[in-house]
């Protein structure tokens, strides 16, 4: 599926990622956690194609991609933690904009005449989540004048509407009530049982029990866990992921200490 | 299943009769057309230049007239809108451009949208509220207003584009919002006052020497000052700049001359353009 060696990126002085090894599971849910600044969101991004790496390689399907690549993204989707579309544009011009980039532009011309032929487009487009979200009335109206939590919506119908293989969700239920964020927990795991892939950030420890097949666990850009989240739980002797989580970055702090021992000595 | 329906109904405003365009180019710039078209700010800026021509063609005593005050309004308000909405707008399409990014488009295609979507309908709205004035006013009997109507038209929105580009290349190469309208605001003043103020020194300093070509360069060297000129010229007040205006007039109003204007404004689009976009294709989002 998803095959990282040796990643690295630089901002000026600091070494975001330090070399990164990670062979994501096909049919998994990874949640990808770590303190702040361990460099989540730049891994991410840099699957994404939005960050450029300064070294090492990612292979999707077993194909490297390279900067420049476009088309390998059409196998992604991507919710990110902050939703900011056109504020002009209805939803429905948002979707049929994403929809139209994606090459479904025909899909479209189905939907036209969706009364002839129903069901048709959903063999290629997912859009579940616009039901189970009861978006319908919204759809209309400019993407200014919706809530941060319907717009989120808007943001987590994007992600699922093309099917992709791979979908990364950054914080997806940050912002969502108990219900929608419930609606988007359960879509993951019937979207999972279909075979799909999932890379998952949450600082929500109870979404991650739920949904986190394996855990990569980051400290300053290296990978310092990786592994199914019942191996965690034996090697870290706790029964909760949350504990678990912790005591990895209890851990952290103690390496660090021998770290600046080791160089003080 | 019902719900593909959604996409049906209500979106007349995103369909042109025109067939859907292949390029991602033009399906990004489709949509980023009609959501800039349908900007408070953007009536706001057409209002303000059909406000401002019908005033002086009103007030302003004539055709010739009025035109030469709407050349400095055009020449002082044309790059500090650009330069100050450009910045902002697209430091505020940031996430979405990032979302736009995560899709099989290239950053390329993707800049070339940002910049025509936002340069477009600007230039529209100033070519608008520029030319409805003179359609109900009339261009009163002077035979020479309506090329100097036409070159205003073309060196506003050559300007737009201009400015549209440099404040493209500022915002995507500082993060800091607040920075990057800072610097926009100082290039505005940099290029619109100081960059005269240097120049009429260097002229006074060197007034014994025949000093015309390189003040002629460095008029070239400022897209505003290469505007100014291009339409002063046009006026039998060109001659009030005295030898030197003389010398420009000579200079821009033979064909030569306006072959060398046209493309060193062409270049003025052409860079900025070109370094904003290697800037955004080289950047970490």
């Amino acid at each position: 599926m998803l095959e990282i060696t040796g990643l690295t990126k630089r901002f000026g002085a600091h070494a975001v990622l330090g070399g990164v090894d990670l062979a994501l599971r096909p049919g998994r849910v990874t949640a990808i956690v770590g303190p702040n600044g361990a460099g989540k969101t730049t891994l991410i991004k840099s699957v994404l194609g939005l960050t450029r790496p300064d070294g090492g390689e990612i292979r999707l399907d077993g194909v490297a991609v390279r900067a420049g690549d476009d088309a390998y993204r059409a196998r992604i989707g991507y919710m990110p933690q902050v939703a900011r579309f056109p504020e002009n544009l209805s939803a429905r011009e948002l979707i049929a904009m994403i929809a139209d980039l994606r090459g479904m532009g025909a899909v479209r011309g189905l939907a036209d005449g969706a009364a002839d032929a129903p069901g048709a487009p959903d063999d290629l487009l997912d859009v579940e989540l616009l039901d189970r979200f009861a978006l319908q009335p919204h759809l209309g109206k400019p993407l200014r004048a919706l809530s941060g939590g319907t717009r989120q919506k808007v943001n987590a119908v994007l992600a699922f509407l093309f099917r992709p293989a791979l979908l990364i969700l950054d914080e997806p239920t940050a912002g969502l009530d108990p219900v929608s964020s419930g609606i988007l927990k359960d879509k993951v795991l019937a979207e999972r049982a279909a075979g799909r892939t999932f890379i998952l950030t949450s600082h929500i420890m109870s979404e991650l029990e739920e949904l986190a097949d394996d855990v990569v666990f980051l400290v300053e850009g290296r990978v310092r866990f990786a592994g199914p989240a019942e191996e965690l739980l034996r090697r870290t002797r706790q029964t909760r992921l949350e504990r678990a989580i912790a005591r990895l970055m209890l851990d952290r702090v103690d390496a660090r200490d021998d770290d600046a021992n080791g160089a003080a000595a | 299943m019902t719900p593909t329906l959604a996409l049906d109904t209500g979106t007349g405003s995103v369909r042109s009769p025109l067939p859907a365009p292949r390029s991602p180019l033009l399906k990004v710039l489709r949509y980023e057309l009609s959501n800039v078209a349908r900007s408070r700010w953007l009536l706001g800026y057409a209002a303000f230049f059909l406000l401002a021509t019908d005033a002086l063609l009103r007030f302003g005593g004539g055709g010739p007239k009025a035109l030469l005050s709407l050349v400095n309004v055009v020449l002082f308000v044309i790059p500090l809108v650009g330069l100050v909405f450009g910045t902002t707008y697209l430091h505020a399409a940031r996430e979405f451009t990032e979302v736009l990014l995560a899709q099989p488009v290239s950053r390329g295609q993707l800049f070339a949208a940002l910049w025509l979507g936002l340069a477009l309908p600007l230039a529209g709205a100033f070519a608008l509220g520029v030319a409805l004035p003179f359609a109900w006013h009339g261009l009163g009997d002077d035979p020479a207003a309506l090329a100097t109507l036409l070159t205003l038209g073309g060196v506003g929105v050559a300007l737009t584009a201009v400015f549209v580009a440099l404040a493209f290349l500022i915002a995507v190469r500082s993060d800091d919002r607040v920075k990057g309208l800072g610097v926009a605001v100082g290039l505005w003043l940099a290029l619109g006052l100081l960059y005269d103020g240097l120049v009429l020194l260097l002229v006074a300093m060197f007034a014994d020497y025949p000093i015309e070509r390189p003040v002629l360069a460095l008029m070239l060297a400022n897209p505003i000052d290469l505007g100014r000129v291009l339409l002063l010229t046009r006026f039998d007040s060109g001659a009030l700049l005295g030898y030197t205006g003389a010398v420009f007039a000579r200079f821009f109003q033979g064909a030569g001359g306006t072959a060398v204007a046209a493309t060193a404004l062409a270049l003025w689009i052409a860079v900025p353009v070109a370094l904003g976009r290697r800037a955004f294709l080289r950047k970490d989002f």
